[in-house]
């Protein structure tokens, strides 16, 4: 009797999830590899004929540049995210006495709709906005700037959508590293620069890389950045997979791309694994 | 270095950073009680984008729709990832590798990835798009943020106090009833709040999966973006900011005093 409950206790606990992430995630994700081996047919339904095409097409000029655009933009993203947040949450932690306070305010932008943020910044740059307004006034220059629609402002909006994800798993391992090793190392003489380098930075590593694989990850794929702020001069991978699924109606060719999207994860969270050695989770929550 | 100085220049920096990312949310909030249609010249308050926003029957469509599709997704991850984190922190079964991993998925992969997959699946299946697909993708991405909150409190658990009722003649059931739950309600409650914030915030998910019958506020925000700059978009952008904070504030405030 008692064994009959436990199993039911077991079922009950460990089927539903299963089954969700089985459904949802896992078969989705498998099936997505088998269309990028399809072919698109005229009227932009799959034909299920295997071909490798999908992936030979990449490597089209036209494709390359989206894929070093990308690239380019993600990883000055997470350096730019790196230099400014690691000072910042550095500073955040030795203050003590407003914690929670400090808390929240890193918390709330996160979890903030993105596109809400992005949007405040449209304000600030249009052709009619506070920045345009305020040189003309002051008579610094005689036409409004256009700084909307350029990679400038891309990566503007980049930045500061993606600086939370950056800030929060740095803020959580400076946080949690033994202040007594930064005092040992002043004991035994050595700088404060030497002392950042050779102990901080080594004791804060997996908030560093954690933060890091946040904002590149994510950075690859926020299509709705380039499309509001880059108008039609900026086209990431995100913009063109969105086009092929919405647009240009070539399902296998965008599923050949998520395919490289997700690879490109992958790897960078194995870089992770190795280096660290420890779940992601531990960090972000 | 003086070390006051160096305390005034720190919190300087910090205060410049905040700055930089509450400025635009600031702007946005103030601009939407602006008397004039302008994004620059406040010319006094009013409430009349407000009035004009609840007046226009497809934002009061768009906040139900948002309002339903994050309720139910809420719901039902909050009971997945529940009785999820508790199976897979006790119990052993096959393959329970394979699903501790593909639950870091969502959280992991792009999120335009599980936006694309989503809309293959579905499609294939032939389920038309709208509140329902886009509450089964949403129950997928928050699922994970609920049982990961709930396992990391499972894992400060002391195991000798239900060990303790069983001793003393408890059921399996009375055991989750009276202990088990009492003790991970507050990580389930915070998960939980933090799913409904996701939920109502996502956007890339959205654009992917839902039909035309089931445009939410974001789309709604998406779509008038595209036509360009308005004060009502000011006015819905900041209900939305005030109730992601309001949820965030009270998730936090449950966090806090578990932790105490």
């Amino acid at each position: 009797m008692k064994n009959i409950k436990n199993n039911i206790l077991k079922v009950l606990t460990v089927f539903p999830i299963s089954f969700w992430m089985l459904f949802f995630v896992a078969i989705p994700l498998l099936y997505i590899v088998f269309i990028s081996f399809m072919q698109r047919g005229d009227d932009g339904t799959i034909v299920y004929i295997s071909t490798i095409s999908n992936y030979t097409r990449m490597a089209r000029p036209l494709y390359i540049k989206v894929f070093l655009d990308s690239i380019v933009v993600a990883f000055i993203t997470t350096l730019c995210t790196l230099l400014f947040g690691y000072p910042f949450a550095y500073f955040a932690t030795k203050i003590k006495k407003y914690k929670i306070l400090i808390m929240l305010l890193i918390m709330a932008p996160f979890l903030t709709n993105s596109l809400i943020r992005t949007y405040g910044w449209i304000v600030i740059l249009s052709t009619n906005g506070i920045i345009n307004h305020a040189l003309l006034i002051t008579g610094i220059i005689k036409e409004p700037l256009k700084m909307l629609y350029s990679y400038g402002a891309v990566m503007i909006g980049m930045i500061y959508t993606m600086f939370p994800f950056m800030v929060l798993p740095l803020y959580n391992s400076i946080d949690k590293m033994d202040k007594a090793y930064i005092e040992a190392a002043k004991d035994l003489g050595a700088s404060r620069w030497k002392t950042f380098r050779t102990v901080t930075v080594p004791l804060t590593m997996p908030g560093i890389v954690a933060g890091c694989i946040l904002v590149f990850v994510p950075s690859v794929g926020l299509f709705f950045i380039p499309d509001l702020m880059g108008g039609s001069n900026v086209m990431l991978i995100g913009n063109l997979i969105e086009n092929q699924f919405m647009e240009a109606n070539d399902w296998p060719f965008g599923a050949a791309l998520s395919i490289v999207m997700i690879f490109i994860s992958l790897i960078l969270i194995l870089v992770y694994v190795k280096m660290v050695g420890k779940k992601l989770d531990a960090e972000v929550f | 270095m003086d070390s006051k100085l160096s305390k005034g220049l720190e919190r300087t920096y910090i205060f410049c950073i905040f700055a930089f990312l509450y400025v635009p949310i600031a702007i946005i909030i103030m601009y939407s009680f602006n008397a004039a249609k302008s994004n620059v010249v406040f010319s006094g308050f009013t409430l009349d984008w407000y009035t004009k926003l609840f007046s226009d029957d497809d934002v009061i469509t768009a906040l139900v729709n948002s309002l339903t599709i994050a309720t139910f997704s809420t719901a039902i991850s909050a009971v997945i990832g529940t009785l999820g984190a508790i199976g897979l922190k006790r119990h052993n079964f096959k393959g329970k590798s394979v699903i501790s991993l593909l639950v870091y998925i969502p959280i992991v992969i792009p999120e335009i990835i599980m936006g694309v997959s989503l809309l293959i699946l579905f499609s294939t299946l032939q389920i038309d798009f709208g509140i329902l697909t886009l509450v089964l993708a949403h129950t997928t991405f928050c699922t994970p943020f609920v049982l990961i909150n709930v396992k990391s409190r499972l894992a400060g658990f002391d195991l000798s106090i239900e060990e303790a009722a069983m001793d003393l003649g408890a059921s399996k059931f009375t055991v989750f009833r009276t202990i088990t739950l009492p003790m991970i309600f507050p990580a389930v409650v915070s998960g939980a709040m933090l799913a409904f914030a996701l939920s109502l915030d996502d956007i890339i998910i959205n654009i992917f999966l839902s039909g035309p019958e089931s445009t939410t506020l974001p789309i709604k925000i998406f779509s008038m973006l595209k036509f360009g700059l308005s004060p009502e978009i000011n006015a819905l952008c900041t209900i939305m900011l005030v109730t992601t904070f309001v949820v965030l504030i009270l998730s936090q405030g449950i966090k806090l005093r578990r932790e105490k």
